[in-house]
């Protein structure tokens, strides 16, 4: 078997003297779509912010297509990468925000040419096609001159998207998408995700969608204090779940 | 040694520098506490006054706080004389400065008066209070609470302000240490120490506010 | 009071006045510009995880917003000179002006940045910018437009400071309102005007201001 996209290895990762992570393990495949749920605080979110390295981590190895992310190894030391070098590393994952985060002093067109034009270096008018292309799919062409204080929270999310997949990465994360959001607006998200998944995009979501997680992943992961607690294809998870503590957790969700 | 020098010459001025230092608090405090009794009565006219009141009010805290203090205290000091009030440049320059005082406490009770919720009235007149007994009960306890930081921050600068008074010949501190200046020639020694001695009068009332404001702190 | 009104002074001096105005709104304009660039440079050091720069930025800010801005004025023009310092009048003013305009700009800009959404800059590293991209696009176009309001006051305030150049006979509009009080006795018609001259140019930038603010605002 070839060697995964994303490998993840005793992750640890402390705030303060609370340890958020306490040694996870986790592999994924190009192509793969996996789910990570469980209850709050239990680190899923910790966990893909690792991976963006929008935390640093504080021991274990975190590897996209083999290279080792935000650190090498320099004769068995952590060395912390260059900050250029991580801002390179993190173009290569995307990253959707539970709060969208997309900039507010920019259009939707311009949020998501920003990447393009100054991580990518492409030039405006190459940019300015490739966001179209990318608005067009997540069905916000005719929005692309709005302000984000100009849509509604679904939209948001969906440019939010756009800007993410825009730039190309190997791996998307997802990261409880839909929460903010009201509830008649969660379907246009999760549409757009589903779309992604159908496409063979790698991606690792954090959800609370149950039935969206259950209908798109590839693989579930339960996540319990900050351990990986099960993990498994997604029928065999939510139908026979083995240990107690999942039983329990999805006896309380919501699907 | 220098420092030797410069804290000799501390000593031998000591007596101006006291006088004034003691000056510069009177001006302040006068000012601060005029001002401050100015300032509510306009906030209270710019808040519950009659349309006509409200626009004179305004017309005067525009007025005050669109004028430079400075010219403020030029004003009061040239043109109170001219129209038959005598005055000492002490007095016309702290008069200056407690207006400019009033027009900010003004503001400032305006706009805390203004941000207590209706309702608040509302539940004080449903029980019975008359519109005097809400306003010492109800209101003013809420607005005073809310505007003890802003007004910590004007006294401040009724301090700063009281500088200014130098210029029109009163021997605060600034310009006793001016004086001073004049006849050993060290400016950067003698500046340094005014500057030091504003910063601690101001520090303090800083503090003083800090401290208040706790103690009148609403538990949450 | 028997005091016969009489402009025709003031009126034939007007071109005077207004040319000590427009050197004011220079002044001003000249010294908050610099005074950003303070404001913003050390602003960042109160945000930075290096404790000595956040102490030197917070020192620098307590010690110069507590300080009267003549001293400051009067340390740059006489005392710089024994540092071997020499500036001219209107320098030693903008470089005055500016220290002045820096402390209070940092505080502005500080305040600025803590209220910006953490996500801001995250999402843009998560696109891959680098920490001084995500600063130059994203943090600053935000963090500056939602400090326009208290940029435009630190402005006018700046403007009315301006009138404390006449203390070093910087020729411009309160020098040349005493100048022509002194010179003419017409005390009353001369300070009205000047103040009238003031105010007006408040309300004026005030209302500039607030049109660029709402061209500039983020639509939603």
């Amino acid at each position: 078997m070839s060697e995964p996209l994303l490998k993840i290895e005793n992750l640890h990762k402390r705030f303060g003297e609370i340890e958020v992570l306490k040694g996870v393990d986790l592999a994924m495949n190009k192509g793969e779509v996996v789910s990570i749920i469980g209850s709050s605080g239990s680190g899923k979110t910790t966990l893909l912010r690792c991976i963006n390295m929008l935390e640093d981590y504080d021991d274990g190895i975190i590897a996209i297509d083999g290279e080792t992310i935000g650190y090498r190894l320099d004769g068995g030391r952590r060395v912390r990468r260059r900050e250029k070098e991580i801002a390179l590393q993190r173009a290569m994952t995307g990253m959707a925000f539970q709060q969208f985060n997309l900039f507010p002093h920019m259009t939707a067109l311009k949020n998501v040419m920003l990447g393009l034009t100054k991580v990518k270096g492409m030039d405006k008018s190459e940019a300015e096609a490739l966001a179209e292309r990318w608005l067009e799919r997540v069905g916000l062409l005719d929005r692309r001159h709005h302000y984000p204080g100009q849509l509604s929270g679904g939209q948001q999310q969906r440019v939010a998207i756009a800007r993410a997949i825009a730039m190309a990465p190997k791996l998307m994360l997802f990261d409880e998408v839909t929460s903010a959001l009201d509830p008649e607006l969660v379907n246009e998200v999760l549409n757009v995700v589903r779309g992604l998944a159908d496409d063979g995009m790698t991606m690792l979501l954090v959800t609370h969608e149950m039935q969206f997680a259950h209908d798109v992943s590839s693989a579930v992961v339960f996540m319990h204090e900050g351990r990986i607690g099960e993990q498994g294809a997604p029928a065999e998870m939510f139908r026979q779940p083995k240990t107690e503590r999942l039983a329990d957790f999805l006896r309380n969700a919501k699907f | 040694m220098e420092l030797q020098q410069f804290l000799s010459e501390v000593w031998i001025a000591r007596n101006a520098l006291i006088a004034g230092l003691g000056n510069t608090l009177a001006i302040s405090a006068l000012a601060i506490v005029a001002g401050t009794l100015l300032g509510i009565l306009v906030g209270l006219a710019a808040t519950y006054g009659h349309a006509a009141l409200r626009v004179i009010t305004r017309l005067y805290t525009d007025f005050l706080r669109g004028t430079p203090v400075f010219v403020l205290i030029l004003a009061c000091f040239y043109i109170l004389s001219v129209i038959g009030v005598q005055l000492t440049a002490f007095q016309a320059g702290t008069f200056a400065l407690a207006l400019f005082c009033s027009s900010h406490v003004g503001e400032i009770l305006r706009g805390a008066l203004q941000a207590i919720p209706k309702g608040q009235v509302e539940a004080a007149k449903s029980i019975g209070l008359t519109f005097p007994q809400t306003f010492l009960h109800v209101l003013m306890p809420q607005a005073l609470r809310q505007i003890l930081p802003t007004w910590v921050n004007v006294a401040t600068e009724i301090v700063k302000g009281s500088t200014l008074l130098s210029i029109i010949g009163v021997v605060e501190l600034l310009l006793a240490v001016q004086q001073v200046i004049a006849r050993n020639f060290m400016s950067l020694e003698f500046f340094f120490l005014a500057g030091f001695l504003y910063f601690l009068i101001n520090f303090a009332l800083e503090r003083l506010g800090r401290y208040l404001e706790r103690k009148v702190a609403l538990p949450t | 009071m028997d005091y016969n009104f009489n402009f025709g002074v003031v009126w034939r001096n007007f071109d005077l006045l207004l040319s000590g105005l427009a050197l004011g709104l220079g002044l001003a304009l000249v010294s908050i510009a610099i005074g950003c660039v303070i404001g913003l440079a050390l602003a960042f050091g109160m945000v930075s995880r290096n404790r000595l720069l956040r102490a030197l930025a917070s020192i620098y800010v307590t010690a110069i917003r507590n300080t009267p801005i003549l001293v400051i004025i009067l340390f740059a023009y006489f005392a710089l000179p024994q540092l071997g310092v020499r500036l001219g009048k209107i320098e030693s003013f903008v470089a005055s002006l500016a220290i002045y305009a820096g402390a209070y700009l940092t505080e502005v800009f500080r305040a600025g940045l803590v209220a910006l959404p953490a996500g801001l800059r995250e999402a843009g590293l998560a696109i891959g910018l680098t920490e001084m991209q995500a600063r130059r696009y994203l943090t600053l176009p935000v963090m500056l437009r939602n400090v326009l309001p208290s940029l435009s006051n630190n402005f006018i305030s700046l403007f009315k400071d301006t009138s404390l150049a006449a203390a070093i006979a910087v020729p411009e509009l309160t020098f040349y309102a005493r100048k022509i009080n002194v010179e003419s006795f017409r005390v009353i018609e001369t300070w009205l005007v000047a103040s009238l001259l003031y105010v007006l140019t408040c309300y004026v930038i005030a209302a500039l201001l607030r049109q660029a603010e709402r061209r500039l605002a983020i639509p939603a």
